[in-house]
């Protein structure tokens, strides 16, 4: 349309690139984190993330063997190897023995150290490390800089959810991946009108399936105590998926009834629910509080099932109220005048047509009790800390291991994680709901 | 019991119970206490057709009452009361709110909630009407629009450590890892730091000031021109009101321009940015700018959609720019969308917690109502001052409230 106008080449380039750069601010931190959490402790805190795909100078800190194989030779004590034990060997550029000049001498010097010691390093990480005095104690400590090439790990993750989850879990998706595919094609070859709905079911079927008979979720493998995020992860599971799907029964049946049925006072309860979308719940959490230890729900799972459902509730009438009255009119009254009644057309026409409202909601009630931390700390979390929800151990964890960022950055993207995947595959059907739920 | 067995049950007995609810229910006042036959078979179907609707809104009215009508009641009437030692409640007044309205603490959670409302729902709201704007004249632009609205997903726990690492510091001669710290070392005074970090914040807040008072002037200039409608007497106060506001929100950014203009910038250190006193209070703004840009976005990218194309076209006819047609053919026409995106995040913004939890807890001064109200519960255990700060928020949400609500009435109408 503007560019009927035949809008200036210029702009248009000034368009392309304002526009890149605003995607690039806004991914960058994400992608900071995410390519933070592949990263080793010494990584991440020694260089910038944005640097760890190129190779870079590092100061690496390392010991000689500790004296014990020592031999004695032409009248001095030597201790010979490679600095290099257990990982690559690198081309050493300097070397040091004080952590106060790190990069002191060239690869080859000889170094004189106390008592007469002497040590030598050569480029590969050769040292020959001598005494005149029999040698006791701890190995010489080298700081060696050398070019390291970009190096990423999953050590975090085996930490964070338990050894090995990761690797499982990118196996068991590529499985449930191919059984989608398989099952589509097998659908269509069945005559079923829409295999791709059925197919990614049973995906995700297949995957939930080996997850669970393969020993994922059994609690056999968990991460570290104290970091441990796998637990934390179905607590955080097991909150989420009654809180999505029970508000949904229940306000489909009221935003039916507030749809299509003439009673008094109608639009005055349709008014008092837009009132209610904006009822900040902290107003809720004492009140209630008090309310479910006095009926003996106390702090536990079902009080934030209910508290959730509850906060939800406005949202999910409104949304569904506002879809189904746009529903037309005639599928509505044809189906009264053949004697349906309204539990029937309920059910049989106005829940099917509604899947898009339907799955909007989903979404959004999805996210919101998957990233809530407020809810969850007022009535599930207890002292003991066994029913804790990722959010809240990411909390902990910012608390106890504030610098260890290679902790905090896994545990940060695996509760990001699902609602990232949630969010690019069904995007349309938030867009759809956001559209509809923002109050016009 | 298993937790997950548990709550898989709670599902099939609260999907299962509901269903069962309204199917038994409407069963049985449809066969048993207004059956359809009989001598009164027609009137008694009018009847069950009078108590049906209340049935299927019944469990929905009872969680929403529970769950959000009857704790308003109950926060103000704790609000009221304060805890005897040794069990049970007094009714002391308004002494919560005295003694809420004495701590420095409440007075400094208020101001950076006063800040955080000026300042996010305008930054967000801009740069979502922005990105709206351009993206809607790229070939990629769909996948731009994505990407800036993944924020949505994240959790503000999640987008708190995300923006730690980028305002993580490092000491001085250290590399820095965090993302903010190395591009400020890069600034070294010069004419490059003076247009990022001065002239552009600077032009930036005029731009939010030139706007603020716009919107002001037409608000008053009803009541001075002779011709205009400046409404009833509730109308002209609501007015002034918010002329006030306005001329409010002017003070703030001239002299937050000046404080820009003037501060002492300390080139080649690395900052601890979240413990600067009022700057961190912005560091702590961007993660929800960041989280609420892509939800403006989607909205008013669908709102810029709607705008019949003849009055673009007939702009262009007239020769308009696209500066022109974006200023003063598009925005005016999605004015009423702009509205909504800029409370809807008001509201946000009156409820966040999450990311100065996490990030700050309150300290460096950057306290703000919902945590300071937490605080005041679920570490002080002071119920009664804890529900004065509720209430408090209720009171800042409620002209939103009505806003929405008299809308909503006059739409259905």
């Amino acid at each position: 349309m503007d560019n009927i106008a035949g809008s200036k080449s210029s702009l248009s380039w000034a368009v392309h690139l304002s526009m890149l750069l605003l995607v690039i601010l806004w991914i960058f931190p994400t992608v900071g984190l995410l390519v933070s959490s592949f990263r080793t402790g010494d990584q991440i805190v020694t260089s910038g993330w944005w640097k760890s795909f190129m190779s870079a100078e590092q100061v690496l800190t390392l010991r000689a063997a500790d004296p014990t194989d020592q031999i004695q030779q032409g009248g001095v004590w030597v201790v010979e190897g490679n600095l290099f034990v257990d990982m690559p060997q690198y081309e050493i550029a300097s070397w040091g023995t004080s952590s106060k000049d790190v990069a002191a001498h060239e690869p080859g010097a000889t170094v004189d150290l106390k008592d007469g010691e002497k040590i030598t390093v050569q480029a590969n990480g050769d040292y020959t490390w001598t005494a005149p005095e029999q040698l006791s104690g701890r190995g010489q400590r080298v700081f060696v800089t050398a070019e390291i090439p970009p190096v990423f790990t999953i050590d975090n993750y085996d930490r964070v959810l338990g050894q090995g989850v990761l690797t499982d879990l990118v196996i068991y998706l590529a499985g449930a991946l191919a059984i989608t595919v398989a099952a589509h094609f097998s659908l269509r070859g069945l005559g079923f009108a829409e295999p791709k709905g059925y197919a990614i079911l049973i995906g995700v079927a297949a995957f939930l399936l080996m997850s669970v008979v393969l020993g994922l979720g059994s609690g056999i493998r968990t991460g570290a105590p104290g970091d441990d995020m796998g637990r934390a992860f179905f607590n955080t599971l097991t909150v989420t998926i009654p809180s999505t799907i029970i508000p949904i029964t229940v306000a489909a049946f009221a935003a039916y009834a507030l749809a299509w049925m003439d009673f008094p006072g109608r639009s005055l309860l349709i008014a008092a629910i837009v009132g209610l979308l904006v009822v900040p719940l902290q107003l809720a959490l004492i009140p209630l509080l008090k309310f479910h230890n006095e009926v003996g729900i106390g702090k536990g799972y079902l009080g934030v099932w209910l508290a959730h459902t509850g906060f939800g509730m406005p949202l999910a009438i409104y949304l569904l109220r506002n879809y189904m009255a746009g529903l037309p009119r005639d599928i509505i009254e044809n189906a009264k005048v053949d004697g349906a009644t309204d539990f029937q057309i309920f059910v049989k026409i106005i829940l099917p047509l509604s899947f898009p409202a339907l799955a909007s909601f989903a979404i959004f009630q999805f996210l919101w009790t998957w990233n809530d931390l407020l809810v969850a700390k007022v009535f599930l979390i207890d002292p003991t800390q066994g029913t804790t929800v990722m959010t809240d151990q990411i909390v902990q964890i910012m608390g106890s291991r504030g610098g260890q960022w290679e902790i905090l950055a896994t545990a940060a993207f695996v509760s990001i994680a699902v609602p990232l995947v949630v969010f690019f595959s069904m995007q349309k059907y938030l867009v759809r709901g956001l559209l509809a739920g923002s109050v016009k | 019991m298993n937790p997950a067995l548990q709550g898989l049950m709670t599902i099939v007995f609260g999907v299962g119970g509901c269903v069962a609810y309204y199917f038994l229910s409407n069963l049985f006042l449809d066969k048993v206490i207004f059956p359809a036959k009989g001598p009164k078979a027609g009137r008694n179907i009018n009847r069950a057709n009078l108590v049906r609707p209340w049935l299927f809104l019944a469990p929905a009215l009872m969680v929403l009452g529970l769950y959000l009508a009857y704790p308003v009641i109950e926060t103000l009437r704790l609000s009221l009361t304060s805890r005897i030692p040794g069990g049970g409640y007094e009714f002391v007044g308004l002494r919560n709110y005295s003694q809420l309205l004495g701590e420095s603490k409440f007075w400094e959670a208020l101001r950076n909630n006063m800040l955080w409302l000026a300042v996010v729902p305008a930054a967000s709201t801009a740069l979502g009407l922005l990105v709206a704007q351009l993206s809607d004249r790229i070939g990629w632009g769909s996948l731009a629009k994505s990407l800036i609205f993944m924020p949505m997903a994240i959790s503000f726990v999640g987008a708190s450590v995300i923006f730690k690492l980028v305002y993580d510091t490092r000491p001085q001669g250290q590399e820095q890892i965090g993302l903010l710290n190395a591009l400020w070392l890069g600034f070294d005074g010069g004419l490059w730091s003076f247009v990022v970090l001065r002239a552009i914040p600077v032009v930036l807040i005029a731009a939010f000031a030139a706007l603020v008072i716009y919107v002001g002037w037409s608000l008053i200039r009803p009541m001075t021109d002779a011709r205009g409608r400046p409404g009833n007497l509730a109308m002209k106060s609501l007015r002034v009101v918010g002329a006030v506001i306005c001329a409010w929100l002017v003070w703030v950014s001239v002299s937050g321009a000046m404080g820009v203009m003037a501060a002492k910038l300390a080139f080649g250190t690395p900052q601890t940015w979240l413990t600067l006193p009022f700057y961190n209070n912005f560091f702590l703004m961007i993660v929800l700018i960041w989280i609420q840009t892509g939800f403006a976005m989607v909205i008013l990218s669908a709102a810029l959609r709607g705008i019949p194309e003849e009055t673009v076209e007939a702009a262009i006819v007239d020769g308009a720019g696209p500066m022109a047609i974006f200023f003063k053919i598009k925005v005016p026409q999605i004015m009423s969308t702009i509205v909504v995106v800029w409370t809807t995040i008001t509201i946000t913004v009156l409820k966040v917690f999450d990311i100065v939890f996490a990030m700050t807890n309150g300290q460096w001064e950057t306290q703000v109502l919902a945590n300071y109200m937490y605080d005041k519960l679920f570490r002080a255990f002071d119920w009664g001052v804890g529900s004065a700060a509720a209430m408090v928020i209720m009171l800042l949400v409620t002209p939103i409230l009505v806003w929405n609500v008299y809308n909503a009435r006059k739409e259905m109408r």
